[in-house]
């Protein structure tokens, strides 16, 4: 994680976007800085995840653009993937596969250096409190290890720009202490965190956005 | 392209651990060449005659069995998100599965086609041909099956879907497949058909990929 101080800012300007017809918020501006962390907030349906997936590449905006300082995110997509790790709802945790090779197949695909990532792959697992079932297939795991195998990712393989859909659900307590000490190393070496919560997640300093701020109140609501 | 193979070690993988999908195609193969005997009667000419045909009609259909799981799995439990946020091009992963997915399906038809060939009294001149047409018409099955398979992400019944999409595209396949059997059988040049099934799995080598990825961002906005 050595490059990451010299990264320019991940920013998003006049986002705006529009799902199954209904404009889930408009004119959104954001800005994360190396080292900064962003928390998304707002009710159900406000469209935090819609900002992550935006965020990270998987949907496109209807509106606006994304950059990191002053080189928009679609001219180099290939290097935002590169720079992002995304933690979704879903877990990406095969039932066949052990844990370790879970994560040390998604650390490869990352950064494929295999032999740097044989030894984070463990540091990762151990981190999570994983290490004692790094030989256990996935189907045996609960939805708290689940979770931890995926968030490992964030370890096994470094990138600045973390995108995190809630990551502390099926997490205990004792175990969204350890997220909330990873956040802050990763943001001490540079890092960039955003995430949507429900849950109080202690990020200090962290910047927050209001979702429902930017939401669209339509005029076709009236024909109902 | 160490990611091409990190894709292609973890399919082989998944579907040696979970082993009963590349047998369960093999087995349909099988089973399905065995009834047309019972049902067409044993007198060696008839079989003969529709060996090629009946061989490749039932290729096509045990490969479309196994098209499901190409992407189906991935999607659900969101690997197919972080696969398409890999920093590659989208075209390499794809690649990486429709190979791991051709190693599993494709190639035990190919091991056990000139089996069921003697089963159905093919004549004996056919059968490099065969062997010829499977090697070059399998990939191209798996190729522009994968089109479909991502096209139908999402969909209910995708199988049934996938059957109705994908089916018509396999049909110049089948027809060089069997026209190549059939020109060697009568002491023709196979040549030519052969030459035609080459040309089908270069255009899709680069093409099914492209448009593959293009169907998975798409099932995944």
């Amino acid at each position: 994680m050595s490059t990451t101080e010299s990264l320019p800012p991940f920013t998003g300007t006049a986002l705006g976007c529009i799902r199954g017809g209904r404009a889930v918020f408009a004119g959104l501006d954001f800005s994360v800085a190396p080292g900064e962390a962003l928390m998304l907030l707002g009710p159900n349906g406000s469209g935090k995840s819609t900002l992550l997936r935006v965020m990270a590449g998987l949907l496109k905006p209807t509106t606006g653009k994304l950059a990191w300082g002053q080189t928009a995110l679609r001219d180099e997509p290939e290097l935002h993937a590169a720079r992002t790790h995304y933690v979704g709802h879903h877990d990406a945790v095969k039932p066949v596969l052990s844990v370790a090779e879970n994560l040390r197949f998604w650390a490869r695909l990352h950064e494929p250096h295999a032999g740097r990532a044989a030894g984070a792959v463990d540091a990762a697992l151990a981190r999570f409190g994983l290490a004692h079932l790094r030989d256990i297939p996935g189907k045996m795991l609960s939805a708290g290890q689940k979770r931890r195998t995926n968030l490992a990712r964030l370890l096994a393989a470094p990138s600045p720009l973390w995108l995190l859909d809630e990551p502390t659900t099926a997490l205990d307590r004792a175990n969204i202490k350890v997220l909330e000490t990873i956040f802050a190393e990763h943001r001490a070496a540079g890092g960039m965190v955003v995430l949507s919560t429900h849950q109080d997640v202690d990020l200090p300093g962290a910047r927050t956005l209001h979702l429902d701020e930017f939401s669209v109140i339509t005029d076709e609501d009236d024909d109902q | 392209m160490s990611r091409f193979f990190e894709v292609v070690r973890r399919d082989l993988r998944l579907a040696l651990r979970q082993g009963s999908d590349s047998l369960m195609v093999v087995t349909f193969f099988v089973l399905t060449v065995v009834l047309f005997p019972f049902g067409i009667g044993p007198e060696v000419g008839i079989l003969e005659r529709v060996s090629a045909g009946v061989l490749w009609v039932t290729a096509l259909l045990a490969s479309m069995l196994s098209l499901d799981r190409l992407f189906q799995a991935d999607y659900e439990d969101g690997s197919l998100e972080l696969l398409v946020l890999t920093p590659t091009s989208l075209m390499v992963v794809v690649m990486g599965k429709v190979l791991a997915h051709w190693l599993t399906t494709g190639l035990p038809l190919l091991v056990a086609a000139p089996i069921l060939a003697v089963l159905l009294h093919m004549n004996s001149d056919g059968f490099t041909v065969l062997m010829l047409t499977m090697l070059l018409g399998t990939p191209v099955l798996s190729l522009i099956g994968a089109i479909g398979a991502a096209l139908v992400l999402g969909a209910r019944r995708g199988g049934v879907l996938v059957s109705l999409l994908i089916l018509p595209l396999y049909v110049p396949v089948l027809i060089f497949g069997v026209g190549a059997i059939d020109a060697a059988v009568q002491g023709l040049s196979a040549e030519p058909h052969l030459l035609i099934l080459g040309a089908m799995l270069a255009a899709c080598l680069p093409l099914a990929p492209w448009a593959t990825s293009a169907a998975l961002r798409q099932a995944l906005e």
